[in-house]
């Protein structure tokens, strides 16, 4: 089985490879080849491959940047930015990949760069991840060192500028549209799409805004080409994914698994199963804003086409997994304090929505609960359904509410019939 | 050209460039929204629009969209009444009560407010949020904007206005989640100059007036009529309010042309003044030194004789007063003998500006086509304090050009957040040269500060360099030419560009040097807009009057010409300096005042006549673009008051003219205005006349739901009185008459079922944020010839050059402070500045004085000492002084002064 993104992580607790051994290893190789060719053939090389973004939207990687304007005529400077604002609950995919091989990152910044005819390149971190920052900063000074980035890379008439800023830590500004407000220093409130970043972006130029994970695997599909990286996969998401089990399990962890592996097999095989005494109840797939996956759901691949048709979404693919010793209804409480307490308060639905949500399940578990509570949760999914309200935080906000409350309803009852919460 | 759109399944029209929202709302449908503005677009924030789109006919499952972000393009289809969406509406407005406090009855907003109607109009009516309320701590915010955030419903709109829209700086938008707070970083006075609009953009009573609230009374107990602001010579179009004989607020009245949707602070807060302690209520007459009260029979049987055939009586008139009075006047002394109440600098510049605009070829803007410019150029004018509501158009004409970004990306340019996402800082020419930095200095791509000489040879040099047939400029230097040939090659690129000048800097050569940009521009091509801002609400009237300039007046009584002079509505302390007004009113024995305050000139006259203000009278108004206006009489007030041309009318009719009795109401007066002075024949279009009806009714001042009639006097009589007649309008003092919509300059003011608040604007424009329905009101007087006259000035000034211990004393221009009226309402007195004498640092040093420190100087044999103001950007050699203070507004400006520190004169003499 490859594991073209995590080969080069050492599993000894020791620092990440520096640029000699990173090259030593196969690294940057994308790099010559793809300043050796057209730029639209790159773009192309990442469309045949069916790449589709990692952040959690799954939207093909390849058309978004086909979206942006090239040519002589194409306004510049263009932008490409690496979302490394990592702070959906549940999600650590992309720390892994930024302690443990930040050269990665970096080629495939250079390689996506190229490809879109980008010129400066922001990489927008998540404040927590000082540890990201500290080797992200070292493998970029390296790699300027080294005529990597800069002007003319590696002798060739195409420069690439990356800078790193942390994020001032707001869930908002995973995303992209809010990501780009707090990049020009301004409130992290979304912006209205259309016009999509491709055209009018960071500062009002082309920009493209790419997870971390997803740009990591661009070198390697330059290296190796759209075929291998689709026979990578069980399905035909092409490549490989990265894939996380957090919650009551016997090993939590993330592994590298071809894309499409089976909820059961991450949970059971790699994961090691619920830890002993504890009943599987319900896992969502993919960060803490998707619908739960029950029992009858094991069996599902884990891909963006897969974990729809059941329902979810596959998100970022890192797991939260709820067990029978935990209340449902206090780990909703849980989730929608964090949703309710990020939401931007631009619009409507998602800042009175959220917090009344909220509110509700804190009285559920605090025993204040009353007869209708449920219905008024319910009518809050539906009012902030997708297209609804202005950005999809509140949207997300909602998957694991209205799933919960189809799910362990009775859970829900019990808390209002016993004015309490059962697990306290 | 239209496009066909589907709402509910019928097709209407709709304008393609627009969004459903705006297609909705012009076409009349009751669809709510918050964040949406009509003169500030779109942003998506509040969802309370939302309609149901379909894909097609066969579509029947649709999906939720926000009207205000859906294109009204070809065949786009929506349902307003879908049970689904209407459900999210009221699901929207349960939201924004989640944290609304229920204290309507005793909120400023109730009855006008915008959230109670889109509340009514959802159909939300019952409270299901059963959780604490958040609440948060109110801000001061200074004497005119009151703070109430609890009942925030987080639509910002009033950080996109204050801080896009209006350019301000120290209002900010904090927190996250429910808890989104608008205010200040601290508290303290709103700095900007449009800090009032808040308390119109804000749907509900986060922002409230708080002269208003002094005076509380609901909008529907509030008599109204429509009215123009006093305050500036814009002409901005106002709604004032009364009610038991004071005025309690004024509100915008839209008028695509001139002011929009918004107003300045000078103009919204200035109303004070009419209620001022120093009204003059009664006529005053003083015999030695003593002042009694007189009837009105006994004014007039005192004043008639005065000016009977014969005698050699003089009027002096007035650029606050209206056409109509100054017409009385002039007919009253005659047309020799009438005088304009202008400084004679004054006089003479805006003769010069209206000779130049009748010349052509450039035309005077509207501040409409003003906010349309795509290149501007101003000479010499402080707009922000001279002409603010103009400051805020230009602060929108900087985006005109980069809107051509957006076009390119297909950013349809009502989606306002994506506009300035895509434009980011870009903007567009704006120049602007004077003697001390402005309030637009932010947006500008070059300042320039100098000497009014100065600024007008860069003006002639721009000129030159645009036509080289304009007379060139000798001796400028390089840098100068450089910035010249900027400006120039950006004018000329512009499709619309735009030359503002004005009388400010007492400089004939400034308005010469604008005059002549335009003109070079109009020779090569593009048609160029030229505006002169006018100190005064009328100086455009009262300069197409014919009057004689004020030092004759003084010659006048010197030579023993003069046996009685009657100054209308004027304070010459503030036109002249003080020894030769002296010198004038102690010239002859009989001075009469016709004034609303008890001034310096009223003070001294032998009679005082209580005039009406412009909220207790009719009249007309010329407004800087040259458009006659009228405003309306809103109340009755107590006691004598009336209009100064009813006074006057009434002196005529007593001295035995036949004018007197002849001319019975204002079409009257209009009429015989228009027969003796040709400029002014179109003023009798302004506005129907008084004996126009709806359906035989008169239009009604007062709403519908006007409380207490039968008991507001019960205390005085129970007899319910008889509501004043108004024959002079088709106005009614009454909550009776037609409930149709009245013509537009019959707007008393704006209202619709179900929309109580100023929003109801929507349904009285022939489409949204486009004219009123039968037109805007007002008529231009003023447009360049047929055939055009007039050539290049050519007497270029000489350079400014500094001198020894000579200053240039140049006047500073204050907002609150340089105009008289205003300086009488407390809240703005509370803001004017006091006294000061500007230098800049280097300046200073040779005075040797700090910030703050003494400064003795004087001007015309008159001596000031006052404190010292740093400017760091004053030219060297310039010193400036606030205009119109107290104590400071007769001063002659420029004038060339010696300064001292106080005590410590530089040269002993």
């Amino acid at each position: 089985m490859e594991t073209p993104l995590t080969k080069n992580i050492p599993t000894n607790g020791d620092g990440p490879l520096d640029l000699k051994a990173y090259e030593k290893a196969g690294g940057y190789e994308s790099l010559r080849k793809a300043l050796r060719m057209p730029p639209a053939d790159i773009t192309e090389l990442v469309k045949k491959s069916d790449l589709k973004g990692r952040g959690g939207a799954g939207f093909p990687t390849g058309e978004k940047w086909s979206f942006v304007p090239v040519g002589a005529d194409a306004p510049h400077p263009k932008y490409l930015v690496a979302n490394a604002d990592e702070m959906e609950p549940g999600t650590f995919k992309d720390r892994l990949l930024l302690e443990g091989d930040p050269h990665q990152l970096i080629e495939g910044m250079i390689a996506a760069a190229y490809a879109v005819q980008a010129d400066i390149g922001y990489i927008f971190l998540r404040a927590e991840y000082t540890l990201a920052a500290e080797r992200m900063r070292k493998a970029i000074a390296e790699a300027y060192d080294d005529h990597h980035l800069g002007k003319n890379i590696l002798g060739s008439t195409y420069s690439f500028d990356i800078h790193l800023h942390v994020s001032a830590g707001r869930y908002m500004c995973g995303e992209e549209t809010a990501l780009l407000n707090a990049l020009e220093g301004k409130r992290a409130n979304p912006r209205s799409k259309p016009p999509f970043p491709q055209v009018s972006g960071l500062w009002g130029k082309p920009t493209v805004v790419q997870n971390v994970e997803t740009l990591c695997n661009v070198p390697h599909i330059v290296n190796h080409g759209p075929d291998w990286f689709k026979s990578l996969s069980h399905t035909a998401d092409g490549g490989t994914k990265l894939y996380g089990v957090s919650g009551k399990v016997k090993r939590p962890g993330l592994w590298e698994l071809p894309m499409g592996t089976t909820v059961r097999e991450i949970l059971e095989e790699h994961a090691g199963g619920m830890r002993e005494g504890l009943k599987f109840r319900g896992l969502l797939p993919g960060g803490a804003s998707t619908d739960f996956l029950t029992k009858q759901h094991l069996d599902t691949r884990m891909d963006f086409t897969e974990v729809q048709k059941a329902g979810s979404r596959m998100g970022t693919g890192t797991m939260i997994v709820l067990d029978d010793h935990t209340c449902p209804v206090g780990m909703l409480w849980n989730l929608e304090h964090f949703f309710a307490q990020e939401s931007c308060g631009w619009c409507t639905p998602c800042w009175s929505g959220l917090n009344w949500a909220e509110r509700i399940l804190r009285s559920l578990e605090e025993g204040t609960g009353q007869p209708g509570d449920l219905e008024k949760l319910g009518f809050q999914t539906k009012i902030n359904a997708p297209g609804h309200t202005f950005c999809a935080l509140a949207p997300g906000a909602m998957e694991p509410l209205q799933s919960a409350l189809k799910y362990f309803r009775e859970d829900f009852e019990q808390h209002i019939r016993e004015h309490r919460c059962p697990w306290k | 050209m239209a496009t066909t759109i589907y709402i509910d399944d019928r097709a209407y029209n709709a304008d393609p460039k627009q969004n459903v929202l705006h297609a909705c709302l012009s076409l009349g449908f009751n669809l709510p929204y918050f964040c949406w503005h009509p003169a500030m677009g779109s942003v998506g924030a509040c969802r309370q629009c939302a309609v149901k789109q379909f894909k097609d006919e066969k579509d029947k499952h649709g999906k939720i969209v926000m009207a205000c972000m859906t294109a009204s393009a070809e065949g786009t289809r929506i349902s307003i009444q879908d049970p689904e969406v209407a459900e999210f509406r009221a699901a929207v407005i349960e939201g924004m009560m989640s944290n609304h406090p229920h204290d309507c009855p005793v909120c400023d907003e109730g009855g006008h407010c915008h959230l109670q109607d889109m509340t009514v109009m959802t159909g939300h009516d019952y409270r299901r949020y059963e959780f604490q309320k958040r609440t948060f701590r109110n801000q001061y915010l200074g004497p005119l904007v009151n703070h109430e955030m609890n009942r925030c419903i987080q639509c910002s709109r009033c950080v996109r206005f204050y801080r896009e829209y209006a350019g301000g700086r120290d209002f900010d938008v904090f927190g996250l989640r429910d808890q989104v707070y608008f205010g200040r970083q601290a508290d303290g006075i709103l700095e900007n100059e449009f800090s009032g609009n808040l308390v119109e953009v804000c749907p509900t009573g986060v922002f409230t007036d708080k002269t208003l609230k002094q005076h509380y009374a609901r909008k529907w107990d509030m008599q109204m009529a429509p009215s123009v602001c006093v305050h500036c010579g814009l002409g901005c179009n106002t709604t004032p309010g009364e009610r038991y004989g004071t005025l309690r607020q004024i509100v915008t009245r839209y008028n695509s042309e001139v002011n929009g949707y918004f107003l300045c602070n000078r103009g919204r807060y200035g109303y004070e003044f009419v209620n001022s302690e120093h009204r003059i209520r009664a006529s005053r007459l003083v015999r030695d030194d003593n002042p009694t009260n007189l009837t009105k029979a006994e004014a007039i049987e005192r004043l008639a004789p005065l000016v009977a055939e014969g005698r050699k009586a003089i009027g002096i008139g007035s650029p606050r007063a209206s056409l109509e009075s100054n017409f009385l006047l002039r007919t009253l002394v005659g047309r020799e003998r009438f005088y304009a109440g202008v400084s004679d600098d004054h006089f003479k510049l805006i003769s010069t500006m209206i000779e130049i605009l009748r010349g052509g070829p450039a035309h005077s803007p509207s501040l409409r086509e003003i906010e349309l410019s795509d290149a501007v150029l101003i000479l010499g004018e402080d707009v922000t304090n001279v002409a603010a509501r103009m400051a805020l158009s230009l602060r929108q004409s900087v985006r005109q050009q980069p809107m051509q970004i957006a076009d390119k990306m297909r950013i349809p340019l009502w989606d306002d957040h994506a506009v300035r996402d895509a434009l980011q800082d870009a903007k567009g020419p704006l120049f602007i040269a004077s003697p001390a930095a402005t309030n637009l200095d932010d947006v500008a791509t070059h300042t320039y500060r100098a000497a009014p000489n100065d600024v007008a040879r860069l003006g002639f040099a721009i000129a030159c360099l645009i036509d080289k047939t304009a007379p060139a400029v000798s001796d400028l230097p390089v840098d100068l030419w450089t910035l010249a040939e900027g400006i120039a090659q950006a004018l000329k690129k512009a499709h619309q560009p735009l030359i503002i000048s004005g009388p400010s800097c007492n400089n004939e050569a400034v308005i010469q040097a604008a005059a002549n940009v335009a003109r070079a521009l109009c020779a090569v091509g593009p048609k160029a807009g030229l505006s002169f801002t006018m100190p005064e609400c009328n100086s455009f009237g009262l300069a197409l009057m014919d009057a004689a300039p004020l030092s004759q007046a003084f010659q006048a009584v010197r030579d023993g010409a003069a046996d009685a002079i009657v100054i209308l509505e004027n304070d010459l302390y503030r036109r002249a300096p003080a020894p030769s007004v002296d010198a004038f009113l102690s010239g002859t024995k009989d001075v009469t005042v016709l004034d609303h305050l008890l001034n310096q000139t009223a003070a001294i006259a032998t009679l005082a006549i209580p005039a009406g203000t412009f909220a207790e009278v009719d009249g007309t108004l010329v407004s800087s673009e040259g458009r006659a206006q009228r405003f309306y009489q809103v109340f009755v007030p107590e006691g004598d008051i009336q209009a100064s041309w009813q006074w006057l009318r009434d002196v005529m009719a007593a001295a035995g003219r036949q004018e007197g009795t002849a001319w019975q109401d204002i079409d009257d007066v209009i009429a015989a205005m228009g027969a003796a002075i040709p400029a002014l024949a179109q003023v009798q279009k302004a506005a129907p006349g008084a004996a126009f009806r709806i359906v035989g009714q008169k239009v009604p001042r007062e709403p519908e739901r006007y409380s207490g009639r039968t008991a507001m006097l019960a205390n005085i009589s129970v007899n319910e009185p008889k509501p004043p007649d108004d024959p002079n309008t088709p106005l009614s003092f009454s909550m009776e008459g037609t409930l149709e919509q009245p013509p537009a300059a019959l707007i008393p003011f704006f209202w619709s079922p179900g929309w109580n608040s100023i929003q109801a604007t929507n349904f009285y424009q022939t489409e949204i944020a486009g004219p009123l329905r039968g037109g805007d009101p007002g008529v231009r007087l003023i447009g360049p010839a047929a055939q055009l006259h007039g050539t290049y000035f050519d007497q270029i000034p000489a350079a400014f050059a500094p001198s020894g211990d000579e200053w240039l004393l140049v006047p500073l221009y204050h907002i609150f402070g340089s105009e008289e009226l205003s300086l009488s309402a407390s809240a703005l007195a509370e803001l004017a500045p006091k006294p000061y004498v500007a230098v800049n640092a280097e300046d200073a040093k040779r005075l040797r004085v700090e910030a703050g420190e003494q400064i003795a100087m004087k001007v015309d044999g008159a001596a000031y000492i006052l404190p010292a103001k740093i400017k760091a950007e004053l030219p060297p050699g310039i010193a400036g002084l606030p205009a119109g203070l107290p104590g400071l507004a007769g001063i002659a400006l420029p004038a060339r002064t010696v300064l001292e520190k106080e005590g410590e004169p530089l040269h002993s003499s």
